[in-house]
């Protein structure tokens, strides 16, 4: 993940309380999503960035996962992602993602 | 329409092994950070060999001596599927190996910046004497050796930028500036890099089209560095010093940045200089970006890899008037993606696909070929950023899909039918879209496509003064010849015009 998203989220952390605050990813690689879920739960794994060592736990969905699409008005969500679900391989990144979720979340 | 055309193109890459260990942005931030690192001491081990580079099929297809198609025959990953004695001189361009390269690079200084040690000078003179490319003048501008006690000298006690190869060094570029933070020497030698790329592309360009360089009229300059100095730190001009070197009296020119959309850009804007008549003939040129060398690295090694991204990437295109052979530039047919339009990927599509087609009354199945982000998937999926190409031809069927142009079924086989693997260094503003340009051209040339769309992308956010996302895209159509109306009137035919009208007006009169 970018180092200064890393820095960003560490901030908005810092200010916010990591429990009121969720991050929703939109990266179109299963691998890729993953890592982003990893960083800002349990901490950058190529230690290369500000959230190296620090696990905020933060609680981390993907964009095409259902408990957000449900949130997200249908017609709008069409619009904005309707094309992308058919890109995606929606199913490796729900499985890559939701994994990480529940391994190192803790809100 | 009196449409511009594209007379000509060249592609070159420049294999730098060495530039990638020292100027390539990961290996110096970890140096910094972690200079006894485990990666740094893999490095060395991962680098391939110039004959790798050259037998590497991607790079066999960028300087066109294959067609991209070429590359589904060839088993993924490509680097463990070599081809077999495949040639550095290339229908489009070449690979030039890094020991001519840093003589090249020592050619186009212009300000007694770089200094090659006095045996490494020696070796390299009658390679670059028998280079097809240079003459005299270049030769003499390598000048005299420099003693390898001065070039340590330098770059011990002065802050110079060492030159390698391999572990030896052979040279280094000094500071222009004692205390310019614009004018380092690390940033001197990433500038005089991408100066001397574009100068080989350029000089390709001229050579392998049989165009005259004294033609040229403008140059614009599209790569992802900046020159200038603290007052005015992109104040410019490599289009200008590039043109000098190849001997383009007869032009003047201005560099354009739109990170990976730059080309694109600036195809557009080249197109449109001339279509209006300011200039006769203008060339696109960019060279290669030595901190991208590696880029992937730290994913490549722990993949067992080479590291891939051991290549400067360069090209050059000339756009001139339709001379009815040529493929011609559609500039009725260009997608912009505008500051409304919005960051997500169907926005994006929607701005630079199906926009400027529907304005030309045409479907996205009607376009013959796509040519986006041509970033070679060996690089690029091992790094976990996926295949590049692929992913724009899936949301350009989807987006079909959407709009009732193409069934569901067809996603998956639209890549294969409209599009092309990715064949291009990840060299930043290289992949996007132009490096298709060249065999566009040739089969356009021969009768064997009909038409092409050219997409540049380019991410904003990475200057940090915008999240806007960009992208350009543009048209290329077979040439159907010159029409009457292009042809000119002849002056019977204004004389009969100028009757007729003189006739109705004296009909008006008596009326």
């Amino acid at each position: 993940m970018d180092l200064e998203n890393q820095a960003r989220i560490k901030t908005l952390a810092e200010e916010l309380g990591a429990e009121n605050l969720l991050v929703i990813l939109g990266g179109a690689e299963a691998e890729a999503a993953g890592l982003a879920a990893e960083t800002v739960s349990a901490g950058d794994p190529t230690f290369a960035g500000p959230l190296a060592g620090v696990s905020l736990g933060l609680s981390v969905y993907h964009i095409v996962e259902d408990e957000i699409k449900s949130l997200c008005d249908a017609a709008v969500y069409e619009e904005q992602i309707g094309m992308m679900e058919m890109v995606l391989d929606v199913d490796a990144i729900k499985e890559e993602v939701s994994s990480i979720r529940e391994q190192y979340s803790k809100f | 329409m009196n449409y511009p055309v594209i007379k000509g193109t060249a592609y070159a890459l420049i294999h730098t092994p060495t530039l990638l260990v020292h100027m390539g942005t990961t290996q110096t931030v970890e140096r910094q950070a972690h200079p006894d690192s485990e990666y740094l001491k893999l490095v060395p081990e991962r680098l391939r060999s110039f004959e790798d580079t050259v037998n590497y099929a991607p790079n066999q297809v960028y300087i066109g001596n294959n067609h991209p198609s070429s590359l589904k025959d060839v088993p993924m990953p490509w680097w463990q599927n070599s081809l077999e004695n495949a040639e550095r001189d290339g229908k489009y361009g070449e690979i030039m190996p890094e020991d001519e390269f840093l003589g090249l690079v020592k050619i186009v200084d212009s300000f007694d910046l770089v200094l090659l040690e006095e045996s490494f000078l020696e070796e390299i003179k009658p390679k670059l004497a028998e280079h097809p490319l240079f003459d005299e003048n270049d030769l003499k501008r390598l000048g005299k050796g420099t003693a390898l006690s001065e070039v340590e000298n330098q770059i011990k006690n002065n802050k110079a930028e060492a030159l390698y190869i391999g572990e030896k060094v052979v040279g280094c570029v000094k500071r222009a500036h004692e205390t310019d933070q614009s004018l380092t020497a690390h940033i001197m030698t990433e500038n005089l890099v991408a100066k001397a790329s574009g100068t080989l592309a350029f000089k390709h360009l001229i050579v392998k089209n049989d165009l005259d360089v004294k033609d040229v009229e403008y140059i614009i300059e599209c790569s992802e560095e900046a020159c200038g100095d603290m007052n005015q730190r992109g104040g410019g001009n490599f289009a200008k010093a590039i043109g000098e070197m190849v001997g383009a009296v007869n032009a003047t020119g201005a560099d354009m940045r739109s990170f990976c959309a730059g080309p694109a850009h600036t195809m557009v804007a080249a197109a449109a200089l001339v279509q209006a008549g300011v200039y006769k003939n203008v060339v696109v040129v960019a060279g290669g970006a030595t901190a991208k060398l590696g880029m992937n690295g730290r994913d490549h090694v722990k993949k067992d890899m080479p590291l891939l991204e051991d290549n400067l990437g360069a090209f050059a295109v000339m756009i001139g008037q339709n001379d009815g052979v040529n493929p011609i530039i559609r500039t009725d047919i260009v997608g912009r993606h505008v500051i409304g339009s919005g960051s997500a990927p169907q926005a994006v599509m929607q701005a630079l696909v199906l926009d400027p087609l529907q304005r030309a009354d045409l479907t996205i199945p009607e376009i013959e070929m796509y040519a986006a982000e041509l970033q070679n998937p060996d690089v690029t999926v091992p790094a976990g950023a996926g295949d590049v190409p692929q992913a724009n031809y899936k949301m350009i069927a989807a987006l079909a899909v959407m709009k009732q142009m193409l069934e569901s079924s067809d996603v998956a086989t639209f890549g294969d039918k409209h599009g092309m693997p990715g064949f291009a260094p990840t060299q930043g503003h290289i992949p996007s879209g132009v490096p298709f340009l060249g065999h566009a051209r040739d089969m356009m040339l021969a009768g064997d496509l009909k038409n092409a769309m050219i997409i540049g992308k380019g991410s904003l956010f990475l200057a940090r003064l915008t999240n806007l996302f960009d992208g350009v895209s543009f048209v290329i159509e077979a040439n159907t010849g010159l029409k009457e109306e292009e042809v000119g009137l002849d002056k019977e035919q204004v004389r009969d015009m100028i009757a007729e009208a003189m006739r109705e007006f004296a009909n008006s009169l008596s009326k």
